[in-house]
């Protein structure tokens, strides 16, 4: 159905790289699902070889009744936002999706240097959760069927993360 | 494939091994009709994985979905119980494929309905309706667009 991303990546978003970047690239992923799992190294790779020439935005589309720990994940990972190590958490949760969990959270808090006290009380706020519920409408809204989805420049890129790969090669030769 | 504006033809299908759902029973209601090809199949698992996360989203409309198969109750059963689905999957299942043909999205060749949404008003009158190509995913934006479009009279 819709392609295009809805609402646009804002100062509400989560953007990883150059801010002068020509490419954006948007994912809706899920903490738990093993297909987004799969796509993190990848999406690492493509950071590293493209660099300052694209911008990486990551938007919660946790699935509550398929995975058990993908909506309190997406909430780790907004409340770490609160303290500036959003990306620090969100890659310890995917680097150690297997035992993807409240402990995997706090410990993770402890290893990147949060305030645990803060983020205990962020974790359990309203706030962070009213932030990844607006993302997964964003996602509804824009036409995300399933996870990972990929928006290039604002729209709907169709294929997996070893296929943007691919694709970003091709437009770079 | 009925289009918008049409009737929506009334059925009587099974829920459960013993609880039927009757379109009539409905009225007063926006109603969302999900004609998928099978259970267990990747791609619809997806997209019955993603209305199940969306059901606030429905109440909110003042909607009820279902999904609609040619399997039979039993396998929605064991279906509904595996991916925790929290809505009705009916049975278009004796005679086969009645009610999917009598929305113009039954598939003769591979004996499936099609990918196909349906939107209701509380009037019983399709409002929108959408033929998905069958290995796509149609997502649910559609369904929202045309359920803001209903609450907006």
């Amino acid at each position: 159905m819709s392609s295009t991303l809805k609402p646009p990546v804002s100062e509400q978003d989560h953007v990883h790289g150059g801010k002068s970047a020509t490419i954006e690239i948007v994912e809706f992923g899920d903490y738990q699902c093993p297909h987004c799992g799969h796509a993190h190294p990848i999406i690492k790779k493509i950071q590293k070889n493209f660099a300052e020439q694209i911008k990486f935005v990551f938007r919660n589309f946790p699935l509550q009744e398929a995975h058990e720990y993908a909506f309190p994940a997406a909430v780790a990972a907004e409340a770490a936002a609160l303290q500036g190590k959003f990306w620090e958490m969100h890659d310890g949760i995917y680097e150690n999706q297997n035992q993807i969990g409240e402990t995997l959270f706090n410990e993770l808090a402890e290893k990147i240097g949060l305030d645990i006290e803060q983020f205990k009380k962020d974790y359990s706020s309203g706030n962070v959760t009213e932030k990844v519920e607006a993302d997964f409408e964003s996602g509804i809204r824009s036409g995300v069927n399933g996870t990972p989805s990929f928006y290039v420049n604002g729209t709907k890129f169709d294929g997996g993360a070893e296929d943007l790969m691919e694709m970003l090669k091709e437009s770079a030769e | 494939m009925l289009e918008k504006g049409t009737k929506a033809p009334d059925f009587e299908l099974n829920a459960t091994p013993d609880q039927k759902i009757k379109l009539k029973d409905f009225k007063g209601k926006n109603v969302i009709l999900a004609f998928y090809p099978a259970d267990w199949s990747p791609v619809c698992s997806d997209q019955m994985a993603l209305y199940n996360e969306m059901l606030k989203y429905f109440t909110k409309h003042d909607a009820q979905i279902f999904g609609i198969s040619v399997d039979s109750v039993w396998c929605h059963l064991a279906f509904e119980q595996d991916r925790k689905l929290h809505f009705p999957l009916l049975a278009d299942f004796e005679p086969k494929g009645k009610v999917s043909k009598a929305y113009g999205v039954y598939d003769e060749e591979v004996g499936e309905s099609k990918r196909a949404l349906f939107v209701i008003d509380k009037e019983g009158k399709i409002a929108w309706s959408y033929l998905s190509p069958t290995a796509v995913n149609p997502g649910a934006d559609g369904i929202l667009d045309a359920l803001e479009e209903l609450n907006k009279k």
